[in-house]
Order: structure tokens, then C-alpha cells, then sequence
């Protein structure tokens, strides 16, 4: 067996506004050998679902978190090799079984009304449970269509019902006797720990997170009334309420708009289409033109590629791009990066935004990849919408969305320098910025910049 | 009320309606002279004479042609399969022709067709089936399935008055094992009711035909072990009574789909489509089915247990059920 010095496996950082990732499925098993880099687990965050791979070869000597639990990043989850249970993580696995169910508790009290969801976590009041082998926890999770009806309609979590079918699941009689026995839901429990992850959360990165007022416990939701029905909201879906409402609470955000003549753009578009779709497989986009110019637009604009961190003010000398993508269910968004994006051409830039929209689609996004943005692009203008405010990614200055490109009656200068009335295709752009950082006349020296670059297009320079 | 065999009920019922109405006649083979292969017609040609009891030829098409013609023409016909297996024999005037008259001209085709079926003697491949699903899928036509003698002399008297062509399963395994009192008056089952066979909360069996036997045996054993089951006889597989089965899928939330047929689709399959279809958010448990496997019926005895689902069969998908 293992004689290697033991591994912990640790809830990784998947984000910078994630703090907490739920356990979906250990992929090993105790006592099991993995390789290093091998699939492990796999991890739900509201920005990805992800594997997490293996941190070293051995023997997974003993796994401290059980499949739907929620827990911190940084909380160590497994540990590989080592003599299992002795020696230093001997009392440790005392410390993170105290730790971990107190989110879970929360989040059960908070998802006290919407029970149906699979995802909510194991009860976590019953010791017997966490050696129970997976199976069981897996058929304990499984609510069946009338369990779910009459929980969600009396208002009762499942997961507190004690199971007497297969594999510890809540049957219908088991709800049934529960809401006899005139158990009461849990709404009751204490909304206290619902910020177990301040302490947790790096101080660094994340002044914005430590400042932000606490959150409100959200009051238990009152039973449906007619016509009304529920859902649960899904992890992403409290990820991003969460940052919604913390960037709004968080930067003075402000927009600026200007419109941008994009024939230029147009007529090259359709001189690369062909070249890039066969040679290369990507389309030229108007986004990936955007893009490539705010990139290099930013590199003069420093701070509105850059950040508040405490007292400071963070600069950099590479732009990482943000791109707002939706999900195919249109239920999500997702902001993957593309990192160094001052080092892409427009070739480039265009494989490296199909690659990871493609991949955000498919939910096949690394961790890394949702993190350490400096700046985000958003496109609704997809749906022919011509003007919006989005919200700004935190901890970033601002956010620049693009709108749909349509023709419209345009004066331009002729030859002579007469002004004429021509048919042209044009883009709004706009810059939602921190005013905290950034200033109307910047913002407005930013777009104007932009809008040269791009109406005056320098094929041999980009 | 007489005690009565499943097979001399629906000789009852067939000389009721014989002697009610003179538009009635039996057509088939061996049914005069010799009283039918099963004896149901013994006698009869006695007492209506050989014009109303007509002994046909080996030629299905000919029965059920000459009874869609007499049909149109006024007549109410009833044609004797020797066994429900030569109906396929049969399947071009039934599915093309009497099926769709109604639909096409508006003219009634009130013919019954007898249908001896199902296996459990060792009949083999061509003696043993329950072709019931075949024919429920053609629109246009009814398929009723008695399973106690009570319903067979009273669904075939439904059939007989129903202006549409009506297939009569009847089946051979409970046709001297099962007795009991039937009505001497006349009276009719309504076609598409189901019946509950045996009323119960936890599992539904929906079932019909032979297996209602086999379902409430199994039924008794759950019982023991504190399982309270509902069988649903459906009685009527075309129309069949949507309503009484969800209604009891609704209370227990667990529905077994038990029958002789095979299993690929078998009509079970249209009953468990609908469950979860309509009852989806009252399941408590997937929809089972409990069904003879996707092969030709064996003549060997202990094969042809092990091809029919069995009492122990359904105690242990009942089981299964309730302790999901």
C-alpha cells in the first residue's frame, strides 16, 4: 500500500467570486489507487462543473467530504497515500466534519421551500451516513416526482424525512407520515452562518467581497399560491444573483454610448470570411474585430484595464478579455478569459473567442479559464438590441457592450468634401465603467479611440 | 344465478343474443356439426338450425369477409376463430376493410369475433398466442379481454350490440379452471370500463385476461408481508379505461404493467407510456412491466412456464416495487 507522504486534496479556486464548490461525485473510491492528474472528482461551482485531477499518485486513503456537500475553497476534501487516518490527519477530519455541514445547513434552510433540486445535500445530522458507502448517499439524494409534489406543496424538505426505500430514499409514504407525524419544516433554522466564508475568502484579490454589506438572509419563501409553481435555483444561478447584486452595491457604475461607422469592418469581414472558415474553421465576427481593437485600446487606457484594491489602484501590462457567454438552455451566463489578449492577432483572437464559447456552451471550462479577467465584452446585440447597461464583472472597471450592427441613413463627406447622405452599417458601443476609478471624460476618450480604430481599420497592423 | 364456467357464460351469452335477435348468426370452423372446437356452440345448431350456425372452411379471409359483407347487409354476425392465432389469416378484411367502413362509407360493421387465446397447455407457437396489441393500434377497431365469467357473457353481449367490429379474446386457460355465478337474465359489461379486481393502496397491477388470476395471487402473498396491492382488471384493451387506471396509479403512485403477450410493444407499453405521461408528478417508482419475453410461445411445459409470467414472477416485481 501507499508508504508516500500523504496529499490533501483541497476544494480549488475555481473563479474570483466563487468561494465554494459543491462535491458532485468522487470518481474514486476510498481505498483506491489514483494516478496523479487523474480525474478525481467532480465539482459544481455556480460558474463550472468541473473534474478535479488527482494532485499526486497513491492510495486515496480517506475521503472527508461526501457527495452534495458544499463547501469552502480551500477545505481539504481527500487525502492520498499516508497511513490513512493516523498521524497528522487524525484530528483534522474532526475539524472539517465539524466545519463542512454548517453551509450545508444553510443552504438547507435557505432551499427549505424548493426540495425537488438533487443537488441539495445529504442531511447532514446523521454520522451513520458519512460511512455509508455512495451508493446509498446516491439513492438517498434521488426524490421521485411525487415526493417532490407533496414536499414542495406542505413546504417540507425531503432530506430531513428519514428514508425507508432503496438505498435510504424518502418514499411517498415516508413524507406522507412525516407531515402526519406534524414534523416541522426546517425553515425555522437559524439564518447565522450565512457568511461561513468571509474568514475563508483570501483577503487579496477580494477587497470588494470583505466590503460588500452582508447579504440579507433571504426570508423563507411562503407557499406557493394558485398558478404559481417553483424551481430551485441552480448554483450558477445563486452565483450569479449574488454578483449581480454585490457589483451594483459595489462600483458607481455609469455608460457611455457612441456609434461607430462599421463599413470598413463589413467590407473585411467579407473579404477574411471565406480564408478563415476554410483554412481555419473560425468566422470573422464583428465581436472578434471589437475585441481586437479594445484590446489594444487598453493598453492606453490603464486604469480602465485595471482595478480598486483597498487603497490602491491595480494596473497591468496585459489585458485579460472576459467574454460574456450564454448557455445553451438560456439559463446562464458564464465569463470565460481569454488570458493575454494583447498578444493575439485577429486570427488569433478569433480562435481563441470560438474556442472558449464553444467550450463555455459545452461546459468543458477549466477553472482557470472563468478567472483573472481584467475586462469584459458583452454582445447582446445579437438579438438586434441597440443599447444597453450591463453590469460590471467585479473586480473590474468596466464592461463594454456591443449592439447589433444595422444599416442606417449616415452622412459621410464625398470626394469633394460635400456632405452626403449614404447607406452604412453602424454599431453602437457602450462603456459601463466604476466612476469610482474612471471618469466621464475618460471613458469618453476610450470609446472615441475605439470607434477610430475601428472605422479606420489597419489590416496590416492588426 | 347459476354457477357457470367461463366458457358456458359465453355460451350463454351467445344463445341469448341468439335468441333475442334473429340478425344474429355464428359463422366458423367446426362450429355446427361438431359444436366448436372448444364446445362453445354444442347445441346450437340444434336449436337455431344450420342457416344461423355455419360451419365455414379452413379460410379465415372467407369468415371474416362473408361477415363484413352480411354486416353491411344488416346481419350481426359472430365468427369463431378455432384459435385467435389464425386471425392473421384474417388481417386484410379486418384492417382494411371492416375497420375502416365506418370511416369511409358511415355504414356500421357490427361483426364479433371470437377469439380463443392465450397459452399455458402447451399449444406451442401456433395455438398459444394473445395477439390483443395488434389490433388495438388499428383505429377503428374494439378488443375486449373478459376475465371472469360474469364479464364474459356480458362483454359479449356488448359486442355483439356494438355497431362497430368487436375482437373477443377469450381466454382458452380459464375457460373449465374458472367458475362462477353469472346472472341468468340477460345483461351487458360496457365496453371500455376497467374493474377493480381487488382494491388496494400501496401498488397498482394493471392487467387483464388470464393474468388477473395470476396478479391476485400474487397480490395475496404481498399481503402477508403487509403490501396492500390494487389489481385493475381492464377488461377492454381498445378503448381502455385511462381514467379508472390512472386514478389508481394517482393513490398508490406505483404501477406494475402485468400481461401474457410479449413484451416489446405489447399493450402494456401504451398503458405505461401514459402513466408517465399523464400521472408523471404522482410516480413514486419507474413504471414496471411484467410481460412473456420476444419470443415465439415454446411447446415445451417447463419452457412455456418459464415464457408466461408466473405467480412468483409478479410476487418478486411486486416486491422489487415496494421497497424502491
Amino acid at each position: 500500500m501507499a508508504t508516500t507522504e500523504a496529499i490533501d486534496v483541497v476544494m480549488p479556486q475555481m473563479g474570483v467570486s466563487v468561494s465554494e464548490g459543491t462535491i458532485t461525485k468522487w470518481l474514486k473510491q476510498q481505498g483506491e489507487q489514483v494516478e496523479a492528474d487523474e480525474p478525481l472528482l467532480e465539482i459544481s461551482t455556480d460558474k463550472v462543473d468541473t473534474e478535479v485531477p488527482s494532485p499526486g499518485s497513491g492510495v486515496l486513503s480517506e475521503i472527508l467530504v461526501q457527495e452534495g456537500q458544499t463547501v469552502d475553497v480551500g477545505t481539504k476534501l481527500a487525502v492520498i497515500g499516508g497511513d490513512g487516518a493516523s498521524g497528522a490527519s487524525g484530528s483534522e477530519p474532526q475539524t472539517q466534519e465539524a466545519e463542512a455541514p454548517a453551509p450545508a445547513t444553510a443552504e438547507a434552510a435557505a432551499e427549505a421551500e424548493a426540495p425537488s433540486s438533487a443537488e441539495s445535500p445529504a442531511p447532514t445530522a446523521q454520522p451513520a451516513e458519512e460511512t455509508a458507502p455512495a451508493a446509498s448517499t446516491n439513492g438517498k439524494t434521488f426524490v421521485s416526482p411525487v415526493v417532490a409534489k407533496i414536499a414542495s406543496e406542505h413546504g417540507v424538505d425531503p432530506s430531513q424525512v428519514q428514508g425507508t426505500g432503496r438505498g435510504g430514499r424518502v418514499t411517498k409514504k415516508d413524507i406522507l407520515n412525516f407531515i402526519e407525524s406534524g414534523a416541522q419544516p426546517a425553515q425555522a433554522a437559524p439564518a447565522a452562518p450565512a457568511q461561513p466564508d468571509a474568514p475563508a475568502a483570501p483577503a487579496a484579490p477580494q477587497p470588494a467581497r470583505a466590503a460588500a454589506p452582508p447579504t440579507p438572509p433571504s426570508p423563507a419563501p411562503s407557499a406557493a399560491q394558485p398558478g404559481e409553481s417553483f424551481e430551485p435555483m441552480t448554483a450558477m444561478r445563486k452565483g450569479i444573483a449574488e454578483h449581480m447584486r454585490r457589483s451594483l452595491d459595489t462600483s458607481a457604475h455609469v455608460t457611455s454610448a457612441i456609434e461607430v461607422d462599421m463599413s470598413k469592418v463589413s467590407a473585411i469581414r467579407a473579404k477574411l470570411k471565406k480564408e478563415y472558415q476554410q483554412s481555419y474553421g473560425v468566422n470573422p465576427t464583428y465581436l472578434i474585430f471589437v475585441a481586437r481593437a479594445a484590446t489594444e485600446t487598453l493598453r492606453e487606457y490603464p486604469w480602465i484595464n485595471g482595478e480598486i484594491r483597498g487603497d490602491q489602484i491595480v494596473t497591468r501590462s496585459y489585458v485579460n478579455l472576459g467574454f460574456a457567454v450564454e448557455l445553451a438552455d438560456g439559463k446562464g451566463l458564464i465569463v470565460p478569459v481569454v488570458k493575454n489578449a494583447e498578444t493575439l492577432n485577429l486570427l488569433g483572437m478569433a480562435k481563441a473567442v470560438t474556442d472558449i464559447a464553444q467550450r463555455a456552451r459545452d461546459k468543458k471550462l477549466l477553472p482557470d479559464e472563468v478567472q483573472g479577467g481584467t475586462f469584459t465584452i458583452t454582445n447582446p446585440g445579437g438579438y438586434g438590441t441597440f443599447h444597453g447597461t450591463p453590469v460590471i464583472s467585479q473586480p473590474q472597471a468596466g464592461i463594454l457592450g456591443t449592439y447589433a450592427v444595422v444599416k442606417r441613413p449616415w452622412v459621410v463627406q464625398d470626394d469633394l468634401g460635400e456632405d452626403v447622405i449614404a447607406i452604412r452599417s453602424i454599431m453602437n458601443l457602450t462603456l459601463t465603467y466604476d466612476h469610482r476609478l474612471v471618469d466621464g471624460a475618460l471613458a469618453g476618450r476610450f470609446l472615441r479611440d475605439l470607434k477610430h480604430k475601428l472605422e479606420n481599420w489597419d489590416e496590416s497592423a492588426y | 344465478m347459476a354457477e357457470l364456467t367461463y366458457l358456458q357464460a359465453i355460451s350463454d351469452g351467445l344463445r341469448t343474443e341468439m335468441r333475442r335477435d334473429k340478425r344474429v348468426f355464428v359463422i366458423g370452423e367446426d362450429v355446427g356439426v361438431y359444436g366448436g372446437a372448444f364446445k362453445v356452440t354444442l347445441g346450437f345448431q340444434e336449436e337455431f338450425g344450420h342457416w344461423r350456425v355455419l360451419d365455414a372452411p379452413l379460410a379465415e379471409t372467407a369468415i371474416v369477409g362473408a361477415c363484413t359483407g352480411a354486416a353491411i347487409m344488416g346481419m350481426r354476425p359472430v365468427a369463431e376463430m378455432q384459435f385467435a392465432d389464425f386471425i392473421s389469416c384474417a388481417w386484410d378484411h379486418l384492417v382494411t376493410v371492416a375497420a375502416k367502413q365506418r370511416y369511409r362509407a358511415g355504414t356500421p360493421v357490427p361483426i364479433t369475433v371470437r377469439l380463443p387465446s392465450g397459452g399455458g397447455f402447451s399449444g406451442g407457437p401456433f395455438h398459444s398466442q394473445n395477439p390483443e396489441s395488434s389490433f388495438a393500434h388499428i383505429p377503428g377497431l374494439k378488443c375486449v379481454c373478459p376475465a371472469t365469467p360474469e364479464d364474459a357473457k356480458g362483454l359479449l353481449i356488448s359486442a355483439i350490440e356494438d355497431p362497430n367490429p368487436v375482437l373477443y379474446f377469450e381466454h382458452k386457460h380459464l375457460y373449465r379452471r374458472i367458475k362462477a355465478e353469472v346472472p341468468e337474465e340477460r345483461y351487458t359489461v360496457p365496453i371500455g370500463k376497467a374493474r377493480t379486481h381487488r382494491e388496494g393502496d400501496d401498488l397498482s397491477v394493471i392487467t387483464w385476461g388470464a393474468m388477473v388470476y395470476t396478479a391476485d395471487e400474487a397480490a395475496q402473498q404481498l399481503d402477508s408481508d403487509g403490501v396492500s396491492v390494487e389489481v385493475i382488471d381492464l377488461r377492454t384493451v381498445m378503448p381502455w379505461d385511462k381514467q379508472a387506471v390512472l386514478a389508481s396509479v394517482r393513490k398508490t403512485s406505483k404501477a406494475l404493467v402485468l400481461h401474457e403477450d410479449t413484451r416489446t410493444g405489447g399493450f402494456g407499453a401504451e398503458i405505461a407510456a401514459t402513466i408517465a405521461e399523464e400521472a408523471f408528478e404522482d410516480m413514486d417508482a419507474p413504471v414496471k412491466r411484467i410481460a412473456a419475453p420476444d419470443t415465439p410461445v415454446p411447446f415445451s411445459p417447463p419452457l412455456e412456464k418459464a415464457f408466461i409470467p408466473q405467480v412468483d414472477d409478479v410476487v418478486a416485481g411486486l416486491r422489487e416495487l415496494a421497497e424502491y
